[in-house]
């Protein structure tokens, strides 16, 4: 099964679960599929019209989906998936 | 940059030799130290460490641009500062602190807020930039005026556990440019969606890890040793000890530098990350914490409501009923719709949230958002409770 390394600030979705298996066979199937597990996650992942938001980023291995097919990008059971979304934090 | 004229004295030597005899550094990467401008954006949780490592390692000119004091909250992180200077000026501490650690540096301080008008005129003073900030407004400005510039953009970045760190807007020995912020994150989180750090918090050390690697790469982009972190994305999680470098690149679409660019000049960087409110949407009702104590010494009758969390209600509470921001809808029944109630929480934000939500959802109209929340009544009405 592919890996979902999931972020700090969305572990309070995931029930403070940081990896999460999932059976997908592309970039899709693993947000359908960790947005069932894990409902919460939805809003903070997808938009309005379902597209992964511009400020969360999704790395399959070391490159960025954009690079690659973006939702269509193919995943296998070696895969690793890491979402990144845009964390600002360093001052205060 | 010419090192031509670059000399150093005795003292500056005996400090520098162990740069010196690194073979890959030698004097030559010393010369371009001596010579580079930095400037540091924000002197708290990473600018602290940028700040003590840049000056150590003999650059010779450092911008601090910070308008904040120090406070007693800061020092679990900012390692600049000490008891002495709770209540100084940020700038004019790290300052006295950093020529103290070095005294044959300039620094430079800006004791003002980063904008839109001033941003472009301090900057161009400088060879590069270190980020450092807190919010999303104030990166955007930072990586569009290097853009704009044409200058390198340090980047790092904390919450809680997570740190990342990246080198925007560089051009390497072939000339080509790297990618910026707006390629990794087009656009910012809408408010809200994301806690603040006064909300989320942060492990006091992270700044150190990830400010000390900011550092390091503001000292290989000026002596131009090994290899920047540029179309790369570190990203460090500090409970997994788990860290992940990714490829990023630059994208057509940017607005600042992609094939049809369409911001030419700084622009609205709060109306851009969504913090000002719109014009169309209605303005909330708000009191003063003087207003507050007034009410409660005349005795008027109102429900006082806090939305903060738990944990935090323990640490300092004004007597207020409890309901976390994430509940009130659920108990929107036990705000009373027939008298005023106040509702409050650390600062003022998540409590505008809970008055928009039950306004919208419930039809309240009876509402009125604490301004600077429990920090600024404590500040100043009950001076004697905990502050966080």
């Amino acid at each position: 099964m592919a890996t979902v390394i999931i972020p700090t600030p969305l572990r309070k979705f995931t029930n403070n679960t940081a990896k999460v298996n999932v059976e997908a066979s592309n970039i899709n199937e693993v947000v359908s599929s960790i947005t069932t597990e894990f409902p919460e996650l939805k809003k903070h992942l997808l938009d309005e019209n379902g597209r992964i938001r511009t400020f969360v980023n999704v790395f399959v291995g070391d490159d960025d989906i954009r690079d690659l097919k973006q939702e269509e990008t193919k995943v296998n059971a070696s895969t690793i998936i890491s979402i990144v979304p845009a964390i600002a934090g360093g001052k205060h | 940059m010419s090192t031509e004229n670059i000399l150093f004295n005795k003292e500056e030597l005996a400090r520098y030799d162990r740069h010196i005899i690194i073979p890959e550094f030698g004097l030559e990467a010393q010369k371009k130290l001596k010579a580079a401008k930095v400037l540091v954006v924000g002197s708290g949780g990473l600018g602290s460490p940028v700040l003590l490592y840049l000056t150590a390692a003999g650059v010779g000119t450092i911008g601090i641009v910070d308008f904040d004091v120090v406070d007693d909250s800061n020092l679990h992180r900012q390692v600049l500062f000490g008891v002495t200077e709770v209540g100084k000026s940020k700038a004019e501490a790290a300052k006295e602190r950093l020529l103290n650690l070095n005294p044959h540096i300039d620094i430079i301080t800006y004791n003002t807020q980063f904008t839109s008008q001033n941003a472009l005129d301090i900057l161009k003073e400088y060879d590069l930039v270190a980020d450092g900030t807190d919010n999303f407004p104030t990166r955007y400005l930072v990586n569009d005026a290097a853009v704009l510039l044409g200058k390198p953009n340090i980047y790092a970045s904390i919450f809680r556990f997570d740190g990342q760190v990246s080198v925007f807007n560089y051009t390497n020995a072939a000339g080509e440019l790297g990618p910026n912020y707006r390629d990794l994150y087009p656009t910012p989180p809408p408010p809200g969606l994301v806690p603040s750090c006064a909300e989320g918090g942060v492990l006091g050390v992270l700044p150190g890890i990830i400010g000390s690697l900011q550092a390091l790469e503001v000292i290989k982009v000026i002596t131009g040793a090994g290899e920047p972190l540029s179309g790369k994305f570190y990203t460090f999680d500090a409970l997994s000890f788990e860290n992940r470098t990714f490829n990023i690149k630059r994208r057509a679409d940017n607005p600042l530098n992609g094939e049809n660019p369409t911001i030419k000049a700084l622009i609205d960087y709060e109306q851009f990350c969504g913090l000002k409110t719109p014009s169309t949407e209605k303005a909330i009702k708000e009191i003063s914490v003087q207003e507050l104590y007034d009410w409660q010494t005349k005795g008027e009758d109102f429900q006082l409501i806090d939305v903060r969390e738990v944990h935090e209600y323990e640490i300092v509470n004004i007597g207020a009923e409890l309901i976390p921001l994430s509940t009130v809808a659920a108990n929107a029944g036990k705000i009373d719709q027939g008298k005023k109630v106040v509702i409050h929480c650390k600062m003022g934000g998540r409590s505008a949230k809970a008055v928009r939500e039950l306004e919208e959802k419930f039809g309240f109209d009876n509402l009125y958002n604490l301004k600077g929340g429990i920090l600024a009544w404590v500040d100043a009405i009950q001076p004697e409770l905990n502050k966080y």
